[in-house]
């Protein structure tokens, strides 16, 4: 990956920008706003199920579920951490891609991809309630 | 625990150095030594079927590296047990295949049935294959019986799913909240009674299933539904070792006198289920369990086994790839089965934390 960290902050600031621009005053939400919110995340984790167990991920039958049920041993909290076979930091959606490419024979996804994002919304929902450890093996 | 076992391991350890075997080999031990045999284990094998005469490489060579290593054994093993979930999908395709892998071993098979051959079509073609879906044989003064422990309920099988094929997809996804509970059932309960009354109780039982025979984690199926019906008639043997498949991981246990042991699968590993944040689970407490799956490392953390036969008991001998391997065996003293080098926690490693 060729992205340059200080390209990646100046586009985040710009999107930071942007949504401050549109919304309305911060504290100004409801109960009803925050149910609707969590609904929309969990559509999101509902697809990223879907394509845990889904074969379209890959080229060879394989599903992400058939090793990883209820998305254990994925391990969401630990990340970024160092991974020894790439030599440096790496994220959750690396390892996930990783394991389209390899075990799937897939094509990998990019970072922003839907599917990449609602199969991090599963994974992150499976493991909720647990500390985060960034950084831990 | 006598010479020949000795003699045994060491060539077994030269095979290891060479080719840094995953099966496990199981090993009986009797009083007297030269009673004493050892078989092997491979199980798992999860052969899937992509389209014309594709499959899944991963799965196809961790079959074919178990069943290589398994021919390079010396002294051979009396016998090859293979643990169930041949295939995926329980299609012809994928049993032929993975018959036709199995047909490459040198010694006599005998076969276990996993969910995965089984819920397509209800264990046909792998019957037409293999034999009957349970069975018992005598082997140098042991009791070896095969239980189908993957049934379930006769409402969840016959009257839910529209078609054979949907029914095997519904119960190969192990995290899959449409699946039922595995059960032997009472026909079966009533042929192992029948099947036990004909030996004495001081005959060392082996009992090979592919589910448990007892209760870790319903959520995944690493579950018998009637499992304490099962022990209970195990109960009154003096030495009874439960041998299973299907949890893809080394666990092992010890209820009155049975001895529960697990295989390796030589297809991929699965999480301890303390991994799931979400439910509880009872892994038994004695299990140290196997190091944490490197996925860097397509074969890690799968694996076969020989099993060492020594007066009645049953001691697991995991050669696990790109790992060092284990033996899980049984401790006259405590009467229970331990790992040899890891019991003591004073012993354990950092890959073994599971989180």
């Amino acid at each position: 990956m060729a992205f340059r960290p200080t390209t990646l902050l100046a586009t985040a600031a710009l999107s930071f920008a942007a949504l401050f621009a549109t919304a309305a005053r911060a504290d100004e939400f409801t109960t009803k706003n925050v149910d609707e919110w969590q609904a929309q995340f969990d559509i999101v984790a509902k697809d990223g199920r879907a394509l845990w167990t889904s074969p379209e991920l890959g080229t060879n039958g394989v599903v992400c579920a058939q090793c990883h049920p209820n998305a254990a041993n994925t391990h969401p909290e630990t990340y970024p951490k160092f991974q020894k076979q790439m030599g440096r930091v790496a994220a959750l959606w690396e390892m996930v891609n990783w394991c389209i490419e390899n075990p799937l024979e897939g094509k990998a996804l990019a970072a922003d991809d839907p599917k990449m994002i609602a199969i991090q919304a599963y994974v992150t929902k499976e493991r909720r309630g647990v500390a985060l450890a960034p950084g831990k093996h | 625990m006598g010479i020949d076992r000795r003699g045994f391991l060491k060539s077994v350890s030269g095979t290891l150095l060479a080719g840094a075997l995953p099966v496990t080999l199981v090993e009986l031990a009797f009083a007297k030594s030269s009673e004493n045999f050892t078989f092997a284990y491979i199980s798992d094998s999860h052969i899937q079927h992509i389209k014309g005469n594709k499959f899944v490489r991963n799965w196809d060579r961790g079959l074919l590296r178990a069943v290589a290593e398994t021919n390079l054994m010396t002294p051979k093993p009396d016998f090859v047990m293979f643990g169930g979930d041949l295939a995926q999908l329980g299609t012809r395709e994928e049993l032929d295949h993975g018959a036709e892998m199995l047909s490459a071993l040198s010694y006599k098979i005998h076969m276990v049935m996993g969910e995965h051959d089984y819920y397509l079509d209800l264990g046909e073609y792998w019957s037409e294959l293999f034999g009957p879906h349970y069975y018992s044989f005598d082997h140098k003064g042991v009791h070896f019986v095969v239980l189908n422990s993957i049934l379930t309920y006769d409402d969840w099988t016959y009257n839910r799913w529209e078609s054979g094929k949907q029914r095997m997809g519904e119960m190969a996804g192990l995290d899959n909240p449409n699946g039922s509970p595995f059960m032997v059932g009472e026909k079966q309960r009533t042929w192992l009674k029948q099947d036990l009354a004909k030996i004495s109780k001081d005959t060392s039982v082996v009992v090979f299933s592919h589910s448990p025979l007892q209760k870790i984690y319903k959520g995944w199926n690493f579950w018998t539904e009637d499992a304490e019906d099962i022990q209970a008639i195990l109960a009154p043997f003096n030495q009874v070792n439960v041998v299973y498949g299907h949890v893809h991981q080394i666990q092992y246990n010890q209820i009155g006198n049975i001895a529960f042991n697990s295989v390796m699968a030589t297809a991929w590993p699965w999480p301890y289920p303390e991994s799931y944040a979400q439910a509880e689970s009872h892994l038994p407490v004695l299990t140290v369990p196997m190091n944490r799956a490197d996925p860097f490392f397509e074969r890690d953390a799968t694996g076969w086994q020989f099993i060492d036969v020594n007066t009645g008991r049953v001691d697991l001998r995991y050669n696990l790839y790109d790992n060092s391997s284990r033996t899980v065996a049984f401790n006259d003293a405590k009467r229970r089965p331990e790992d040899t080098a890891y019991q003591n926690p004073a012993n354990r490693i950092k890959a073994q934390d599971h989180y």
